[in-house]
């Protein structure tokens, strides 16, 4: 169905970065229009959802050019679902920032910075032309570019390199990719592409393609091997950016992955057998990589690492069961993910430190807010009932199906891992004895902060623990909406007549 | 550089790539040209001029900071895009005038979101460039 209002998402976010840039010498005022245009960019996004979900897959040719030939934007529920799930990691990290992001960092254009990541993100969701997207994930890149250095420490900038190189490389194999496919095929809408691929011939080729595709989205979320540079560069920055960034930058990536290969390349054995292994080591590495470090932020890292393997699994996988299995732990993972890089900014602001060895003692000091800390660590863990367990559950289910025990094996050993560096991180940060840390005279403690700051950190640490919590209560609604999604990546008929209306 | 041929070249030499900028800003709808070569000539009208008289004179001549170009720009260049939202079709199309206005021609939305593109341009390009020589 063809609606002209499904890009609100994208320019309702520019304008907010637009306003916020009017204002760029006042800072409170800048605070409070991040805030509230994301308080309204998130009711934009419900509605869109629940539009999705009543009408079918929402369509819009922009500039009224028709498709293939103009760029199409496709709110189908899979997008609907991330475009919110971004809004609200948006509205989070928005509210943390207040609390939290130094004056130097706003005077800077911090706040117009994040809003123009948001909007590339929701773009990046909402688009169904490939080139397009590629536009997008520039954007996304070139924002985060900004947000990773602004404020110039020195570590930031260490880590800002290994991000920058790392990114470019990876957009220079997805630019060649898409070369290649339109050279190929005459095309770059997605939906027209999907019919065009499955009739050429050179099936080798083909091939060839898709492995680039693979490899450039494998890049941007951080799949084995070719994940060095995220544990290299995550912890550098402020809480709140690696708060978005862990939330929501990798999995941009997942997403396209499993965009691209349900609609354009349908896999064979051969690519499944590829994302497969690549899998199991992804969830292998992150776990084991996560027990070696100490700062905590660099546990969540690898933590990431470990749990864009369970997603690659349901797409190795390839079952209606697997994926959906998949896509629900995205929706856990997005809101866990941001929520503990703010926790991890919590405890630093507390404590001065974010290392494991020297923190403790913290149950004692703060038994309420260690409750609240809790929550994410072991929503993260997933123990029934709360929102990791159920995405396992689906993909060991669909994996049992296909009778693929090494990757049930996997899959658990993952869950294990995590389930014991969670344990270790608990019993050292909140259990410990605690030691007497110097107090450090550049940081602002927590207790220095003003009222409203620190209201407004924990305010967003206490919206995303009751959200992980409402997905974990209310998981069959959203199983419900997860099975939808893994229904209509599986049979992509629908979109494509969405788009191409034939 | 303290050369007379040059110093009084700029001051004519300002208000002549100004008016060339424009020019190819209006041009580029059809034929190669647009609001981003627009802005950078624009830019580089300014740029000789710091480079003859010194970054202090051209900043009194542009009296505001050029930063405050991107988000008008950007401002210019939505509102354009988001126009026809208003009247029920979809996000970027085109809105035309019935009537041309004499010398430029039929005026439509793709005109206002191209002058965005030649603000933000020359916004970007000055705040770089004077930020830059302020460091020297």
């Amino acid at each position: 169905m063809s609606n002209p209002y499904i890009v609100l998402p994208v320019i309702f976010q520019l304008f907010v970065a637009v306003t916020l840039m009017f204002s760029w010498t006042n800072k409170n005022l800048q605070k409070l229009i991040s805030v509230v245009g994301s308080l309204i960019a998130l009711l934009i996004s419900i509605s869109l959802l629940i539009k999705v979900n009543q009408e079918g897959i929402q369509t819009m040719q922009a500039g009224g050019w028709i498709a293939p030939f103009g760029i199409t934007f496709v709110a189908d529920t899979f997008s609907a679902l991330l475009v919110l799930l971004t809004a609200i990691s948006g509205l989070a990290v928005s509210v943390f920032s207040v609390g939290s992001i130094r004056n130097a960092r706003v005077r800077f254009g911090y706040f117009p910075i994040l809003h123009l990541l948001i909007m590339g993100l929701s773009g990046a969701f909402l688009t169904g032309d490939i080139f397009n997207l590629y536009v997008w994930f520039e954007i996304i890149i070139i924002s985060s570019f900004v947000l990773i250095t602004i404020g110039g420490e020195k570590a930031q900038l260490e880590g800002a390199i290994k991000y920058v190189a790392m990114n470019l490389l990876a957009s220079v194999v997805f630019l060649t990719a898409i070369a290649i496919l339109y050279g190929l095929t005459g095309s770059l809408n997605m939906a027209d592409l999907s019919l065009q691929v499955a009739k050429v011939e050179n099936r080798g080729l083909v091939n060839v393609t898709a492995i680039l595709f693979l490899v450039g989205f494998g890049i941007k979320s951080a799949v084995f091997p070719l994940y060095f540079w995220l544990p290299a560069s995550y912890h550098t920055p402020p809480p709140a950016i690696s708060a978005i960034f862990g939330g929501l930058l990798t999995k941009v990536g997942v997403y396209a992955m499993l965009r691209v290969f349900t609609l354009i390349f349908v896999p064979d054995t051969f690519l499944t057998t590829v994302i497969t292994v690549m899998a199991m080591l992804t969830i292998f590495s992150g776990g084991v990589g996560a027990l070696m470090q100490n700062n905590i932020r660099k546990v969540f890292s690898y933590l990431i690492i470990c749990h864009i393997g369970f997603m690659l699994a349901g797409l190795g996988i390839y079952s209606t069961l697997a994926l959906a299995g998949a896509v629900f732990y995205l929706v856990h993972d997005i809101v866990v993910k941001t929520n503990l890089f703010m926790v991890s900014g919590l405890i630093f602001k507390i404590k001065g430190t974010y290392s494991m060895r020297l923190l403790g003692g913290f149950y004692k000091e703060q038994p309420l807010m260690s409750l609240l800390m809790a929550i994410p660590l072991f929503s993260l863990v997933g123990i029934p009932p709360l929102s990791g367990f159920w995405g396992k559950l689906l993909l060991i289910q669909g994996a049992m199906d296909s009778s693929n025990i090494l990757l049930i094996g996997f899959i658990l050993l993952g869950s294990f891992l995590t389930l014991f560096i969670i344990a270790k991180l608990w019993s050292e940060v909140f259990w410990k004895d605690p030691q007497i840390l110097p107090k450090k005279e550049h940081i602002k403690y927590f207790d220095e902060l003003k009222p409203l700051k620190k209201r407004a950190m924990l305010a967003s640490v206490v919206f995303l623990s009751i959200l992980s919590l409402g997905i974990g209560f209310g998981a069959e609604w959203v199983m419900r909406i997860a099975m939808t999604v893994a229904e209509n990546l599986m049979d992509p008929s629908a979109y494509i007549q969405a788009v191409l209306g034939t | 550089m303290k050369t007379i041929i040059f110093k009084s070249a700029s001051v004519y030499l300002l208000p002549l790539l100004l008016l060339f900028s424009v020019f190819i800003l209006l041009r580029g709808h059809y034929l190669p040209g647009g609001g981003f070569v627009g802005g950078l000539m624009a830019s580089i009208a300014f740029v000789i001029h710091s480079f003859a008289n010194g970054v202090e004179n051209t900043k009194n001549i542009v009296k505001f900071h050029p930063g405050f170009l991107m988000p008008v720009g950007l401002a210019l260049a939505l509102l354009a895009g988001s126009l026809p939202l208003f009247t029920g079709e979809t996000f970027m199309t085109g809105l035309w005038m019935d009537q041309p206005v004499p010398v430029i021609g039929t005026v439509g939305t793709a005109l206002f979101f191209d002058t965005g593109v030649y603000l933000v341009v020359i916004g970007v390009t000055l705040t770089i460039i004077f930020t830059i020589s302020e460091g020297l």
